[in-house]
């Protein structure tokens, strides 16, 4: 738990730094008003701490934004944290269907391609990775609604959070409309994980434990499953979390052109609106979640690899 | 070839060794390449959106911004050849205008990367001790920084005051380009510094520093010039995802004013249309696919070509 507390610091201070080097000064309306006199701007900016050292505002920032105490939306006249704790679930319901469809893909894709290298189904493969990487979301989202919305009218191409249907039908509902963002989000990062997994199995199942653990009388499935799969997904899963932050890159998109009622898109309407307060804040929580995922990260890292302790 | 006409001096400077057969380690490379059919396949068809984006206005003399509200949403046709949008505007002069920003971004980004990513790397890799371990925690620290969100934060709180400063086009296009490349060095500086640490380590260094070479003189003619492969490599990536980077961005509505055409913005002009106007977006989208692809490819190719430990018969 303790190692992911330096990233997050670090994290903070890149976004302080940010934060303090950006031009514009909250108090500028004031200095063109001319019912204020500067003294009282000048007793105001000393009031609310803008003059006090950097190392000052920074620890008092940091604070805040710890305890949740995030301020005001100046747009939806609601405190931050109510908004964004609002909007987080779908965003974390879509990266975690979508992230386990990645997974669910590319998993088996990628062993049966490196147990079987250079066969047609690796190459057919192989190629489709390729290409899935190199297709942006923005693009397949679009195609995706073309196609499935509009030229079959399939499915829904904006997403509701309030469905007024209870029961199986509301789970049908949801689903019908989770599809197309999850799909869309979910291949392009099964693309990425197809070569990675891939790669670490053909890498491994050359090795000599291998030969041995066939020639032990081993099934086939057993020893890809138990000696291969283990061991190759070792440096999978540090990929993995190397990747984590452009899932995030690919939610907001996403979410923005679905209409994901998420923090992606909110991020997105509070730059266009300005709401300066929402836009920090969620550029910490997003940065908290890439900590946070990493984390997770690592912990399954060491329950692949025993050899790795934490103690 | 622009990445490749780089590879080839550099493997120059550093190595003029000829082989037995007869040929050098450039040609060797370029042989390599070459029998690397999807990379072939990328650099046709990059070279041939290049030398359309750099030559096509000069030859298709459509203005971009020519408003005709009588051709609005028109489907491609003899008059405008990937038809228009929803004012009329004549879609390939804009595309291959906006190209031209695309990439340009691109390689700026990938250049300051490359630069940032180099220079971390090789102080790093070849000065160790406590700097490579700090420099290499801020490596780590800029890894798992959260890319588009803290790009969208930036261009949010400077965009206005960049504007001021150096006008709408040119600011935007700094601050796009340095932000990008800003938060992609990363992958090069560790690429960069692992070679360092092998290479600083190999005889001939050693020989080098024997004669009294300065670090400055071993880094530059005698360590630098044999890691360039990797570092060639993650370059060519690099522009592809820095191109992604951009359109991403214009997508959202963020990247560049909408007088200025990149493939992303029009895709996000596009994208309210898809209805009736689907060649709107088919085409830009098309456009940074099929470079992203080629790209990716070449990459490969040159990956498979710059390693001298794989001998091909």
């Amino acid at each position: 738990m303790l190692v992911s507390i330096p990233s997050l610091v670090g994290i903070s201070l890149v976004l302080f730094t940010v934060l303090a080097l950006a031009p514009g000064d909250p108090f500028d309306e004031l200095a063109t008003n001319p019912n204020v006199p500067p003294e009282v701007r000048l007793h105001l900016r000393h009031q609310f701490g803008l003059d006090d050292p950097v190392a000052v505002r920074y620890v008092r920032w940091l604070g805040s934004m710890l305890k949740g105490d995030w301020g005001f939306s100046f747009v939806s006249r609601i405190n931050v944290d109510t908004l964004i704790l609002q909007r987080l679930p779908t965003t974390l319901f879509v990266l975690g269907m979508a992230q386990l469809l990645g997974i669910c893909v590319a998993l088996p894709v990628g062993v049966y391609s490196a147990v079987r290298p250079y066969s047609w189904f690796d190459q057919i493969a192989t190629t489709f990775a390729f290409v899935g990487f190199s297709l942006p979301t923005f693009f397949t989202g679009l195609l995706f609604i073309l196609f499935f919305s509009i030229y079959l009218d399939w499915l829904p191409f904006i997403y509701r959070s309030n469905i007024d249907a209870t029961g199986l039908r509301w789970v049908w509902e949801n689903l019908k409309q989770g599809v197309m963002p999850i799909a869309v989000l979910g291949l392009f990062q099964g693309a990425s994980l197809t070569r990675f997994t891939r790669s670490a199995v053909l890498d491994v199942v050359r090795l000599d434990y291998i030969n041995t653990a066939r020639a032990k009388g081993l099934s086939e499935g057993i020893t890809i499953v138990k000696h291969v799969v283990r061991n190759a997904l070792i440096p999978v899963v540090t990929l993995v979390g190397l990747q984590i932050p452009t899932i995030f890159t690919g939610a907001l998109i996403t979410e923005q052109i679905f209409r994901v009622p998420g923090i992606g898109s909110l991020l997105i309407s509070s730059i266009l609106s300005n709401d300066t307060p929402v836009v920090m804040a969620i550029t910490f929580v997003f940065s908290a979640l890439v900590v946070l995922f990493n984390l997770v990260a690592d912990v399954v890292y060491g329950w692949l690899d025993p050899r790795i302790s934490y103690r | 070839m622009a990445p490749h006409g780089t590879a080839s001096e550099a493997l120059r400077a550093g190595v003029a060794v000829r082989r037995p057969g007869g040929a050098s380690l450039t040609q060797e490379a370029w042989r390599r390449f070459r029998r690397h059919r999807l990379a072939m396949f990328g650099t046709i068809v990059l070279g041939v959106m290049l030398g359309a984006v750099l030559l096509g206005p000069f030859v298709y003399t459509v203005p971009i911004n020519e408003i005709d509200f009588k051709a609005k949403l028109k489907a491609p046709a003899r008059a405008h050849p990937l038809g228009t949008d929803d004012l009329g505007q004549d879609l390939l002069a804009r595309m291959l205008y906006g190209g031209r920003i695309s990439m340009a971004v691109g390689v700026t980004a990938m250049l300051i990367a490359v630069c940032i990513g180099t220079l971390m790397g090789a102080v790093s890799g070849y000065v160790g001790g406590a700097v490579d371990t700090a420099l290499m925690r801020i490596t780590d620290l800029f890894l798992s920084l959260p890319n588009l969100p803290l790009l969208l934060l930036i261009v949010y709180l400077f965009r206005d005051a960049l504007k001021k400063m150096v006008g709408p086009e040119a600011g935007v296009f700094l601050m796009i380009v340095a932000v990008i490349g800003g938060l992609r060095w990363m992958p090069v500086a560790r690429l960069v510094r692992a070679q360092f640490l092998s290479l600083r380590e190999k005889e001939f260094v050693e020989a080098a520093r024997g004669l009294g070479a300065a670090p400055l003189r071993q880094v530059a003619r005698h360590i630098l010039p044999n890691a360039v492969g990797p570092i060639i490599v993650a370059g060519s990536l690099d522009v592809a995802t820095a191109i992604i980077a951009e359109s991403s961005l214009s997508f959202l509505g963020l990247g560049f004013p909408p007088d200025i055409p990149t493939w992303g913005r029009i895709l996000f002009d596009a994208k309210d249309n898809l209805d009736f106007a689907p060649h709107w977006a088919i085409f830009p989208g098309t456009a940074i696919f099929l470079t992203v692809l080629s790209i990716n490819y070449i990459g490969d190719g040159l990956r498979d070509a710059l390693d001298p430990r794989k001998v091909l018969g």
